[in-house]
């Protein structure tokens, strides 16, 4: 009875952690689901066939690979022009910072319905209400991902100082080499952090996108879709295949930097 | 590629050249402009513009249309008329988005406090753990809850054996079903600030208070919950904020009597058309919403801070 009492705090820690995961139990062994009829969402029989046939829906594969195109372009933007801003905000003094730092708290700060539906106002404003597609979906993912991506590096070069770079020049390091040397390594990781963490909110997004699609669909507009008149077990695949992805990129994340924190020591 | 990364390159490099007057650590010059620019343009443009599209919207004359364009005749009244058919899902959303927060913040602060004081070298594991869950699709996640929730399902024959439910009582479609989902779904942004301000508390200050006969919850109240209150703050402001913008929660596991305000925004723009209404709607939610955060952030700060 102590040891229950002593961890008390522990165990309902781990029991919340449990409940966490019981969603994605559902999403594991319902991929795994052979259903008896679409529209009766319940587990009736395992079997390997939605596995086998991932693609057996092709509009939703070609709603994934859609999904995935943004995702990259997506992130491979934000990531870029939102580490310069970082660089900019931490290592340049200019005027102007208070105003440029609200501009980039908003847009994480607004609710995600008032973002999108302000960019549906311009496009149609501009006469863009027939091109909604493709673009417009990459303009607002962007916008939304540059604002985490920003942070995320900023609390990084922020974190690290310039003790290390000092160092470097009074060794006689070109400034290029430590740039390439010191700098980047150090901040690589926070970068590597904001980019997985776009992907993340570019790919999962859905009232953004909704809002701004016109007749183009994502994943996440295919599952919407999909969820009034049955969903395909293989929506579930997906949904696995996600998580175990996201599990091993994180895991080894952590690894790497704990073999690297041990060679240190 | 290649030219961003020169410009990064060219930018660092007269960041670490030694410039005897910047004792801030901040160099000055053009640099600092030009590698805030592509993202000042991206967010003036498709951020800043957009709101100001916005506001314009909400104020135009209700009585164009898509086709036939819009007049602009500063009709304040739209926000009236917004406010008239659409009060109702408007409070709902608040009230739900508020409930939610709640359940988040008592599971988000036993599980951070577990992580953060009792995990030892689990620690790293379990944040791991925390976010791991939410990396599949958000719709996915919250339709495998539309099947936990299910009539036939274990959830709801538990509760009816228990006779804690009716026996032809249900909870998907019910306002249940729906706080349930919300405050699933934003956990994660309740429990990563929390375990950021709990990891920073100095334990001394705690086995202080032991030392001077406190007791434990006396130790908690006077202790560790002030001083993880800014964890508190913002991890109330980001579950509360997306979850009053959210109808996911609402449209897959709940009925048409929990309809959530981002949801009629939604069908106001893309189904009705109604462009002025709609505009006036999604100012008024963000109003609303930047009203009860200042007051928040306000009271929180003076109470128990200082």
């Amino acid at each position: 009875m102590t040891w229950i009492r002593r961890n008390l705090v522990l165990i309902l820690g781990l029991l919340v952690l449990f409940y966490t995961f019981i969603p994605i139990f559902v999403v594991v062994l319902m991929s795994f689901n052979d259903p008896t009829s679409r529209l009766i969402y319940q587990f009736d029989g395992f079997t390997l066939h939605n596995w086998q046939n991932p693609c057996e829906d092709p509009s939703m594969c070609e709603a994934l690979s859609r999904s995935i195109q943004i995702g990259l372009l997506s992130t491979i933007v934000a990531t870029i022009i939102g580490t310069l801003a970082a660089f900019a905000l931490v290592r340049h003094s200019f005027r102007g910072r208070t105003v440029s730092n609200l501009v980039i708290f908003l847009p994480m700060a607004a609710p995600e319905i008032v973002l999108g539906s302000s960019l549906l106002a311009l496009f149609v404003g501009a006469g863009l209400a027939g091109q909604l597609g493709f673009w417009t979906i990459l303009i607002a993912h962007i916008m939304f991902c540059l604002s985490f991506v920003i942070v995320t590096v900023r609390s990084r070069l922020a974190g690290m100082g310039d003790t290390l770079e000092q160092a470097s020049a009074d060794l006689y390091a070109t400034p290029r080499q430590t740039f390439w040397r010191v700098t980047f390594p150090l901040v690589f990781p926070g970068i590597l952090g904001a980019a997985l963490l776009a992907f993340s909110l570019s790919f999962d997004d859905f009232i953004v996108t909704n809002l701004n699609a016109g007749n183009t669909t994502t994943f996440p507009m295919y599952v919407w879709g999909v969820a009034q008149r049955g969903v395909p077990m293989q929506v579930n695949v997906v949904g696995t295949l996600m998580f175990l992805i996201a599990v091993v990129i994180v895991v080894s994340g952590e690894l790497n930097s704990r073999r690297r924190a041990r060679a240190l020591v | 590629m290649a030219s961003t990364a020169e410009a990064a390159e060219a930018a660092v490099l007269s960041g670490i050249d030694p410039d005897p007057d910047a004792s801030s650590g901040r160099r000055k010059g053009r640099t600092g402009y030009l590698l805030l620019l592509p993202a000042a343009i991206w967010l003036g443009l498709f951020f800043v513009v957009p709101f100001y599209s916005l506001v314009a919207t909400s104020l135009f004359d209700p009585s164009g249309s898509d086709s036939k364009g819009y007049e602009m005749t500063y009709h304040v009244a739209n926000y009236w008329t917004a406010l008239q058919d659409y009060w109702q899902p408007l409070l709902r959303s608040l009230l739900y988005a508020g409930i939610a927060t709640l359940i988040c913040l008592v599971f988000g602060y036993v599980l951070a406090y577990a992580i953060a004081f009792k995990a030892g070298r689990w620690k790293n594991l379990m944040l791991v753990l925390v976010i791991a869950p939410f990396f599949t699709s958000f719709l996915v996640r919250t339709l495998s809850w539309k099947l936990i929730l299910a009539d036939d399902g274990y959830v709801v024959d538990l509760l009816q054996t228990l006779h804690l439910l009716a026996e032809d009582g249900r909870l998907l479609a019910t306002p249940v079903a729906v706080v349930a989902g919300l405050s699933y779904n934003f956990l994660p942004f309740m429990v990563l600030p929390l375990f950021a301000s709990l990891d920073k508390i100095d334990h001394r200050l705690i086995e202080a208070s032991s030392d001077l006969y406190g007791k434990p919850i006396v130790g908690f109240f006077k202790v560790t919950w002030p001083l993880s209150l800014p964890g508190v703050v913002s991890g109330t402001l980001l579950t509360f904020i997306p979850a009053a913008g959210d109808y996911i929660n609402a449209q897959l596991l709940g009925s048409p009597n929990q309809r959530m305000v981002g949801s009629v925004i939604q069908s106001l723009f893309t189904d009705a058309n109604n462009y002025p209404i709609a505009g006036a709607l999604s100012m008024i939610l963000m109003c609303l919403i930047l009203v009860m955060v200042l007051f928040y952030v306000r009271r929180a700060g003076t109470d128990d801070l200082l």
